[in-house]
């Protein structure tokens, strides 16, 4: 019953053993260089039917610097913050309230996240647009008195609308945020007399700012990127512009493309400062986000802790 | 001496679970006080009760003056407004078994914390006292560094130097080297008996029979939250009268 020998065999009795200077032979990985000439190949592929198609990169690269279009980034970039400041304070208002000690502080907050989070963010860009139809006129005594369609501009739709919506998924993770954060620390706070509110404020919200930095990335990125829904109110952001651009002379995917060259510059540049940003908070905290390079989290869609 | 602390008639239940049945404890001025018992019997709640970490379901604990958590008003306890609870559970330093330190905060930053937030001292003032409280605790060589980049001993011995910096009349610990490797344990304890013999008033939830034995004026022994034996630590530690705690001595002196 004597079976062959094989080759080379990871069994080695103590006479065979080698040197220290023994040679070493890494693995090859042929299969590596075949699946990559593939892609290679595909890419090749793709790009070529591009360059040949019917395109003309010449009206691309015309209306990549033309002013309405720099103007609607303009619009775009501002939309996209203002809508991202409401979003963060919203969420930080209603995750802390979710955690509150008061039920009905708890429910309102509850609410919020149901209403805002369960209904399409198109939809309510729409409702906010049309909210004079509800509310012909915004009257706060001694503030406001107005008519509400000269309140609520396409503008200012378009950051209630953004902005209130990313505020009910952002409220989910300060929730979670704030929860991860050992209670031990809250109680050792309160030994030392601080007050639930000084509590909060220097201790519990640094490290959760800290550890929902790279969700806040992920948000300043899909903001700019669904900012473009505005585009569907009246809103002149870029791809509004667009639009009306390729109304007048048929340029279609010309100034589409254009839109995405422009939208792919905000999204590097944003994925790149989120790096930074990580890499600076992410000093003592033990995260190893730091160790992640830029390019490696840009894809990843915002996660939400907690409940679905 | 004069009274620090007295509880009476501490009583907490979770649910229907009795933990606590009725504790009744006097410290005095300077005194260091063991309390021992196996785990489960309710050592570390009794100690949350006395600095209203948690609220007793009954009785009350008076600190140096003052009754924690209330005012006395015709007879009734009133319960405090938070605000003023917070200022009397300052007055008790808290140590914690997992050392609890802020991790977003330096070494300093820790210290500091307490004094200039509740306190209101300037940071200046500030720093230089908890440099001489790290001084005193031997860490002020890492007073910049992150908790994260600290052993275990250097946490708690940073935390009990927060916990100093509020000029706390008492000083609770709560099983203060339980969570140490044993290499470590020693350093910690040699802090605290600095600060017995300096005459700090302690109240010290441990394990360590040879720390009670030598530091402790006095060792309390607790079984299913009641308090079973109390007295000089020799003769508790070496002559208890209760069977149950003789038979818990025997287990953790074995
Ligand atoms: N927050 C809580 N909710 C419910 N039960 C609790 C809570 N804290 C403590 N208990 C229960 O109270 C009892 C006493 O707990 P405690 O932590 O005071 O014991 P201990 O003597 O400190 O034990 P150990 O030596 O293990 O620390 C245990 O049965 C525990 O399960
Ligand atoms: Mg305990």
């Amino acid at each position: 019953m004597r079976q062959p020998e094989p080759k080379s065999t990871a069994a080695v009795s103590p006479e065979d053993l080698p040197g220290p200077g023994v040679a070493v032979r890494r693995l090859r990985h042929p299969g590596r260089w075949i699946s990559g000439g593939i892609v290679l190949l595909l890419l090749a592929f793709i790009g070529r039917a591009f360059a040949v198609g019917q395109i003309q990169w010449a009206v691309v690269g015309q209306f990549l610097t033309a002013e309405v279009i720099i103007v609607g980034f303009g619009w775009t970039l501002l939309i996209s913050a203002c809508a991202l400041v409401l979003g963060v304070a919203l969420g930080f208002a209603f995750g802390i309230m979710r955690l509150s000690e008061n039920p009905i502080l708890r429910f309102a907050a509850w609410l919020y996240v149901w209403i805002f989070r369960g209904t399409p963010v198109l939809l309510q860009l729409l409702i906010w647009f049309n909210i004079a139809l509800v509310f012909p006129r915004l009257y706060i005594p001694g503030l406001v008195d107005e008519r509400m369609v000269d309140v609520v501009t396409p503008f200012v739709a378009a950051v209630l609308g953004l902005g209130v919506n990313e505020g009910s998924y952002l409220t989910e993770v300060v929730r979670g945020g704030i929860g991860s954060v050992d209670r031990g620390q809250k109680e050792a706070a309160h030994t030392l007399g601080m007050t639930s509110g000084q509590t909060m404020r220097r201790i519990i919200l640094p490290q959760t700012l800290r550890l929902i930095l790279p969700v806040l990335g992920n948000s300043a990125i899909g903001m700019l990127k669904f900012s473009s829904l505005a585009a569907t109110i009246a809103m002149g952001e870029m791809l509004n512009a667009a639009q009306r651009i390729y109304f007048i002379n048929g340029a279609v995917i010309e100034l589409l493309f254009v839109c995405a060259v422009w939208y792919l510059a905000g999204t590097t540049v944003l994925s790149i400062g989120q790096y930074y940003l990580e890499r600076h908070f992410g000093r003592d905290a033990a995260t190893a986000t730091s160790e992640r390079r830029w390019f490696k989290g840009w894809t990843r869609r915002p996660v939400v802790e907690g409940e679905a | 001496m004069s009274l620090a602390v007295k509880a009476v008639g501490i009583r907490k239940c979770f649910g229907s679970h009795e933990v606590l049945k009725g504790l009744d404890l006097e410290v005095t001025h300077g005194e260091v006080l063991c309390i021992l018992g196996p785990s489960g019997s309710g050592k570390s709640t009794f100690l949350r009760c006395i600095n209203h970490l948690e609220t007793p379901n009954g009785g009350y604990v008076w600190v140096d003056g003052a009754i924690m958590g209330y005012a006395l008003s015709r007879g009734a306890l009133q319960e405090l407004p938070v605000k003023q609870l917070r200022a009397q559970q300052s007055q008790l330093g808290m140590v914690f078994q997992h050392f609890n330190l802020f991790a977003h905060r330096t070494v300093l930053g820790n210290v500091i914390e307490g004094p200039m937030v509740v306190r209101g001292l300037s940071r200046a003032k500030a720093e230089a006292r908890a440099m001489d409280l790290l001084e005193q605790v031997g860490m002020a060589a890492k007073a910049a560094s992150y908790p994260s980049q600290l052993s275990g001993g250097q946490k708690q011995r940073v935390a009990i130097a927060r916990a100093l910096a509020m000029e706390p009349r008492v000083m609770l610990f709560d099983e203060p080297t339980s969570a140490l490797d044993p290499e470590l344990v020693g350093e910690v304890l040699e802090v605290m008996r600095a600060l017995a013999r300096g005459g700090t008033t302690m109240i010290v939830v441990t394990h360590e029979i040879r720390f009670a034995r030598e530091v402790a004026d006095r060792v309390v022994v607790m079984i299913d939250g009641e308090i079973r034996e109390m007295g000089a630590p020799g003769a508790v530690l070496s002559n208890p009268a209760d069977p149950r705690v003789r038979s818990f001595l025997s287990r953790v002196l074995a």
